[in-house]
C-alpha cells in the first residue's frame, strides 16, 4: 500500500508499505529516519516516541496506515519543531537556541571538536542542548524517545515539579544512566527557558 | 611492541583546556540528541537483505531432522542455513572454551538456541518462512540445578569434554571450580563467640541493554567480509568469527557501529557469525535485528546463584572467620562461567579483613539459558550474601551494623584470602561513614506539600494504592569489593595509535584505538587524555575498528584504566618524537631545549617556567608523527586450583550505599526514597561521567533488588519472561534520588591514579535495599529480587 503522511514538516509518500508495517519501522527503514529507536517494539520502553498530530505515541504501536494525512515529528525534526512553536508563541520557551547566558554557560563547557563537525549550538533545541549540557547521554540509544517526551512536558508544562517529569517520563526506559542526569537536563531546559522569559 | 606499563608520573601539565579532571562533554552527543548517531541496527545498505534466527523451542531434545524445503520455496528467501552449511570444519565458538554450535547440531542444549538461518528481502518475509522450517525434537530430561546436574545418572550436557576444566572439576557438569583455602576455619570457628549462617538466593539478571543485537556484513570482492557490529570486543570476536567463515582475519574487517549499551551482555558473539554466513552464502549484504523478545534469548545473562556463607565473631566484634560455598548456574555452555566462578571465589570475603577462611565457588553446566559476564562479574551475588551475614552478625552482637562493618573493614595492607595484598587506598570504613553521615531525607515525604498526600512520593505510586496507610520505612547499608581489569594471568593489554599533525597552521591529534564506546564514556576521557599529554585543544577520535590492535574488552571497569592507560602512553612516545624534532631544528637556538623540562601546552613547546620555546607548527610543518604503542597493567598471576592462592587481580574497587525505603507492608511494595553511594574513583578523569556511571551503576543493583528476574521454568527449562511486559527495569518513577560521594585517593600503580569505577556501585546497591527492606519489615528475606509475596507471604 501507499502511506501519505508529513514527517517534520515535509509530505512524504511511502510505496510497498506491507500492512503490517508499523510507522517506526516506516521511519527506520524506508524514509532514513533511523533516529526513532527500535529498543523493544512491544511498546515498552518509548525510545521510538514520535509525536502524532502533536501527541507522544510509540511510534512501535502505531500501523504506518494509521497516519495517513496525519503530521508525525521525530528527533530528527525536533530542533525545528521547537523553533517553530518559539515563533508561533514567543515566551513559551528558549526554543531558538539564543538563551543568553545559559548558553553561553554551555559553550564554556563544551568539549573542544572531537571526532565531529563543530556545530552551532543553535542548531539543538534546548532539550536537546540541556541533555548534552547534563550529561544525560551515555549510550544514548533511549535519548530520542525521552528528548520528544520531554520536549513535549516543558511545552504544556513549563515549570514542572520533579515529580511532573518523573511523571511524564515514566514511559520511556533508560538503562545508563539511574535517570538523575536526566532530571537535570529536563530542569535545565526548563531553568533557561524562564531566564529568557 | 610489548612495552610494560611502569607508573609513570604526570611531568605534563594540565593546562590544556578540555584535559583530564574537566566534566568536558561527549565528543558523540550532538549526534546522539539529533538523531543521526548511527547504531548497530540503524546500518542500511542498499539491495541488503534481512537475516532471521530460528531458535530452539525446547531446552533440550535430540534433533532428529530438519526440513528447509518449504521455506526455501518461499518467495522473497535467498538462502536457509542450517548446521549442514557451515563452510568449515570450526563449527563451535566460545570465549575461552569453544563449546557453543554456531547452529545447533544434533542436540539443542537451552530454549533459544539458534537452529536456522533465513535471508529474506523483507524481515517479515525472513520470519515467516522461518515458522515454515520443520524441527523434529526429541526431548531430553532437562539439567536445572546442582542436584540434577550432578545426580549420578545425570544426563551430561556436554560429552566428551576436553577444555582445560575438564581434568580437575569433581563432576563433567561443573564448568569450573575454584576452592581458596586460608588459614585454619574450623579451629578459628571454637574461638567465636557468635556464628551466623545463612543460604542465599540470588535471582537471573538481565543486562537489558537497550540496542538489540543487530549489525550489517557486507561481503567483498576480495572474498572477505565487512562487519559493521555493536561488540564489547572487536579482536575476540574477530578470532572467534574467521575460523569459522574459513578466512583469515584480514579478510574480517570489522567496525564498531554504535552501541546501545552492553553491561557485560556483548561480550559474547550474537548475530555476527550468522550475519556473515548468510552474506557469503547470499553475496549480497545482509542485516540482521533482534527484538527484544529475541534479544532475551540472543545474549547470555548473570548467573542466578545459591550461596551458603558462615561467619564467626567474638563478642568485641572482630570476625574470627568465613566459610562459604557459591554455586553458580551457567547454563548450556560455558560462556565467561570459568572467570566468574574466579571473581566469585577471590572475592567472596568481601571488603574485611578475615584470616581463617574456607571457600569454594563452582559454576554449573545446566540446560537453563546460557550466563555469563554481567556488571559485577560473580562479585554482586557474593556481595548481596556476604552484607547479609554482616547485618545478621551485628544483630546478634546488638552492635550498629555500620560500625561492626568499620571495625572489621580492609584497608590498604590487608592481607586477602588469596595471599594478595592490597596494595593500594582501601577507605572502606571511611565510605560507609560518609554514607551514613549524610542527612537523611524527611519522613512522610509526601505529606509535605500540604494535607493532599501525593501519592507519587508512595509504594505504588499513580496506582494509589496507599495514602501511607501501613507504610513503614527502613535504613540499610552495605560495602562491597570488585577487582579491576583481567585477572588471573591474562595478558590483558591495550593498543594506542596517536597521530599529531599540523592542519590548516593548528596542531590536531587523532586518537585510533579498537575501544568500544557502548555508552560509558571512554571516547570523552580519551581525548581528555590526549589534551593533557600533548597540550593540543583539536582532538579526533578516529572510529574504533579491527585495522589497530586490540584494545581488550569493555569489561571489567577496565577501559580508562587500559585503553586509557594506551592512549597517554602512545601520546608520551608522540611527545618525545615531537620534542626530538624540535631539538634537531630549534635546540642550537635556545640551551633550554637541552637543560628544561619541557611541556607541550596550548600548542606549544613551554619550559616548565613557562617560556615558550616554538610553535608545534614550526616543530612538525609538513611532518608527522604517528605512533602505535602497546600497554599492559602489572601481570597477575593464576589462583592455584586447590588453595586458591595467588596475586590474581590488578586492582580493587570500593562502594558503599545506604538505601532508605519505604514499604506498603499489606501490599509489599517497596519505594526506595534514596540510594546514597560513595566510592573511591582513584582519579575523576570526567566527574560528570564518573557520577553517571555510579548513578546508573546503582539503579541496575536497584533493579535486581525489588524488580528484575528472568524466570526459568524448573520443569522445562523454559524462560517465562522474555519482554520488557514481563521482566522489569526500573523506571524513573521506581529510581530514587542517587547523590554521589566521590573520593580520590590515588592508586600509585594506575595511569593518573585512577581507579576503574563501572562495577562496584553495582555490588553494594542490591545489598543496601535489601538490608532497609529487612529494616522496615523485621523479614529475614534471604532472596533476591524482593517481590510482594516475600513481604505479605502470601
Amino acid at each position: 500500500m501507499r502511506v501519505n503522511f508529513t514527517v517534520n514538516g515535509r509530505q512524504q509518500e511511502a510505496d510497498d508499505v506491507w500492512e503490517g508495517e508499523s510507522l517506526l519501522y516506516v521511519l527506520r527503514e524506508r524514509m532514513g529516519l533511523p533516529g526513532s529507536k527500535n529498543a523493544c517494539e512491544q511498546g515498552e520502553c518509548g525510545s521510538c516516541t514520535v509525536r502524532l498530530d502533536g501527541v507522544p505515541v510509540c511510534s512501535c504501536l502505531v500501523a504506518a496506515g494509521q497516519v495517513e494525512g496525519r503530521e508525525v515529528v521525530t528527533v530528527e525534526g525536533l530542533a525545528d519543531f521547537a523553533a517553530h512553536r518559539s515563533e508561533a508563541h514567543p515566551g513559551s520557551g528558549c526554543a531558538s537556541g539564543a538563551c543568553g547566558t545559559t548558553l553561553d554557560q554551555a559553550r564554556r563547557w563544551e568539549a573542544g571538536p572531537s571526532g565531529e563537525q563543530p556545530r552551532d549550538t543553535g542548531e539543538l533545541s534546548p532539550i536537546q542542548q540541556a541533555f548534552i549540557d547534563a550529561g544525560a547521554v551515555q549510550c544514548g540509544f533511549c535519548t530520542p524517545g525521552l528528548l520528544v517526551a520531554a520536549d513535549e512536558l516543558l511545552e504544556r508544562n513549563p515549570e514542572p515539579s520533579d515529580a511532573d517529569i518523573r511523571e511524564a517520563l515514566s514511559g520511556n526506559l533508560c538503562r545508563c544512566t539511574g535517570y538523575e542526569k536526566i532530571l537535570d537536563a529536563v530542569r535545565l531546559a526548563a531553568a533557561r527557558a524562564e531566564e529568557t522569559v | 611492541m610489548g612495552v610494560t606499563g611502569s607508573p609513570t608520573n604526570i611531568h605534563q601539565g594540565t593546562r590544556t583546556r578540555g584535559g583530564i579532571g574537566e566534566s568536558t562533554l561527549r565528543p558523540d552527543g550532538i549526534l546522539k540528541v539529533t538523531g543521526e548517531f548511527a547504531y548497530s541496527s540503524d546500518m542500511w545498505h542498499e539491495d541488503m537483505l534481512w537475516g532471521h534466527t530460528l531458535r530452539s523451542t525446547v531446552a533440550h531434545a535430540e534433533i532428529v531432522s530438519i526440513d528447509t524445503s518449504e521455506a526455501l520455496a518461499t518467495p522473497g528467501v535467498h538462502a536457509v542455513l542450517t548446521y549442514d552449511d557451515l563452510p568449515t570444519s570450526v563449527k563451535n565458538y566460545g570465549l575461552e572454551i569453544q563449546d557453543t554450535p554456531v547452529l545447533a547440531h544434533g542436540k539443542a542444549r537451552h530454549h533459544g538456541e539458534p537452529v536456522a538461518l533465513v535471508a529474506a528481502d523483507h524481515p517479515e518475509t525472513a520470519r515467516r518462512a522461518a515458522a515454515k522450517i520443520r524441527i523434529d525434537y526429541r526431548e531430553l530430561p532437562v539439567i536445572t540445578d546442582e542436584a540434577s546436574a550432578t545426580a549420578p545418572d545425570a544426563i551430561l550436557v556436554h560429552e566428551g569434554r576436553s577444555d582445560h576444566h575438564a581434568g580437575h572439576v569433581p563432576h563433567p557438569n561443573i564448568v569450573h571450580r575454584q576452592p581458596i583455602v586460608r588459614g585454619d576455619a574450623d579451629a578459628a570457628a571454637a574461638r567465636a563467640d557468635v556464628i551466623v549462617s545463612g543460604e542465599y538466593v540470588f535471582g537471573m539478571q538481565d543486562q537489558a541493554f537497550l540496542g538489540p543485537e543487530s549489525g550489517l556484513a557486507v561481503p567483498a570482492e576480495d572474498g572477505g567480509v565487512d562487519l559493521y557490529v555493536a561488540t564489547q570486543w572487536l579482536h575476540s570476536d574477530l578470532r572467534q568469527i574467521a575460523p569459522v567463515l574459513g578466512l583469515p582475519e584480514d579478510k574480517v574487517r570489522m567496525t564498531l557501529s554504535g552501541v546501545g549499551g552492553a553491561f557485560g551482555g556483548r561480550e559474547d558473539l550474537s548475530m555476527q557469525i550468522h550475519a556473515c554466513l548468510l552474506a557469503l552464502r547470499t553475496g549480497k549484504p545482509v542485516k540482521i535485528v533482534y527484538n527484544r523478545f529475541e534479544s532475551f534469548f540472543g545474549h547470555v545473562h548473570r548467573h542466578p546463584a545459591k550461596l551458603w556463607y558462615e561467619h564467626g565473631a567474638t563478642r568485641d566484634g572482630k570476625l574470627t572467620h568465613m566459610k562459604c560455598r557459591i554455586v553458580l548456574d551457567g547454563g548450556a555452555y560455558a560462556s565467561a562461567s570459568p572467570a566468574v566462578v574466579g571473581n566469585a571465589s577471590s572475592l567472596s570475603v568481601g571488603p574485611y579483613v578475615i584470616d581463617d577462611v574456607d571457600i569454594e565457588a563452582i559454576a554449573l553446566y545446566t540446560n537453563n539459558p546460557p550466563c555469563g559476564a554481567m556488571r559485577g562479574f560473580g562479585a554482586v551475588q557474593a556481595c548481596f550474601a556476604y552484607e547479609a551475614q554482616m547485618d545478621k552478625l551485628a544483630a546478634e552482637l546488638g552492635m550498629d551494623p555500620v560500625e561492626f562493618r568499620q571495625l572489621n573493614a580492609m584497608e590498604q595492607g590487608t592481607l586477602l584470602p588469596t595471599g594478595q595484598v592490597v596494595d593500594s587506598p582501601a577507605p572502606v570504613a571511611e565510605l560507609l561513614r560518609r554514607v551514613k553521615a549524610r542527612p537523611l531525607p524527611p519522613e512522610r515525604q509526601w505529606e509535605v506539600a500540604g494535607e493532599q498526600a501525593d501519592v507519587r512520593a508512595l509504594p505504588g505510586g499513580l496506582s494509589n494504592t496507599t495514602h501511607g496507610e501501613g507504610v513503614v520505612r527502613g535504613i540499610g547499608y552495605a560495602v562491597g569489593l570488585k577487582n579491576v581489569g583481567f585477572s588471573e594471568g591474562f595478558d590483558d593489554y591495550s593498543t594506542a595509535r596517536v597521530r599529531m599533525e599540523i592542519v590548516g597552521g593548528e596542531p590536531v591529534v587523532t586518537v585510533h584505538t579498537a575501544m568500544a564506546e557502548v555508552g560509558q564514556g571512554g571516547v570523552t576521557v580519551h581525548a581528555q587524555i590526549a589534551r593533557t599529554e600533548l597540550g593540543v585543544a583539536q582532538v579526533t577520535i578516529h572510529p574504533a575498528d579491527t585495522q589497530v590492535g586490540s584494545a581488550g574488552s569493555t569489561s571489567a571497569s577496565r577501559q580508562t584504566y587500559v585503553t586509557g592507560g594506551a592512549v597517554k602512553h602512545s601520546c608520551e612516545a608522540v611527545r618525545e618524537k615531537v620534542l626530538e624534532i624540535g631539538r634537531r631544528k630549534f635546540g642550537t637556538y635556545h640551551p633550554a631545549w637541552a637543560t628544561a623540562e619541557l611541556l607541550l601546552e596550548d600548542g606549544k613547546v613551554v619550559t616548565d617556567g613557562g617560556e615558550v620555546l616554538a610553535d608545534l607548527a614550526d616543530v612538525l610543518e609538513d611532518e608527522a608523527v604517528d605512533i602505535e604503542l602497546e600497554w599492559r597493567h602489572r601481570p597477575t598471576e593464576a589462583f592455584d586450583l586447590r588453595t586458591g592462592q595467588g596475586n590474581g587481580h590488578v586492582q580493587y574497587s570500593f562502594a558503599a550505599h545506604r538505601a532508605v525505603v519505604e514499604v506498603d507492608t499489606e501490599l509489599g511494595l517497596v519505594k526506595v526514597i534514596e540510594l546514597a553511594c560513595a566510592q573511591d574513583v582513584g582519579k575523576a578523569l570526567n566527574p560528570l561521567s564518573v557520577e553517571g556511571q555510579i548513578q546508573g551503576g546503582t539503579t541496575q543493583g536497584l533493579g535486581v533488588a525489588v524488580m528484575e528476574e528472568i524466570i526459568v521454568d524448573p520443569k522445562t527449562a523454559k524462560v517465562r519472561n522474555p519482554s520488557f511486559t514481563d521482566y522489569l527495569i526500573p523506571t524513573i518513577l521506581d529510581t530514587p534520588t542517587i547523590p554521589v560521594d566521590v573520593l580520590e585517593l590515588a592508586d600509585d600503580h594506575a595511569p593518573y591514579g585512577l581507579r576503574g569505577i563501572g562495577e562496584a556501585p553495582t555490588l553494594s546497591s542490591t545489598p543496601a535495599v535489601l538490608a532497609a527492606i529487612r529494616n522496615a519489615t523485621g523479614l529475614e528475606l534471604n532472596r533476591t529480587p524482593v517481590r510482594p509475596e516475600h513481604l505479605t507471604g502470601t
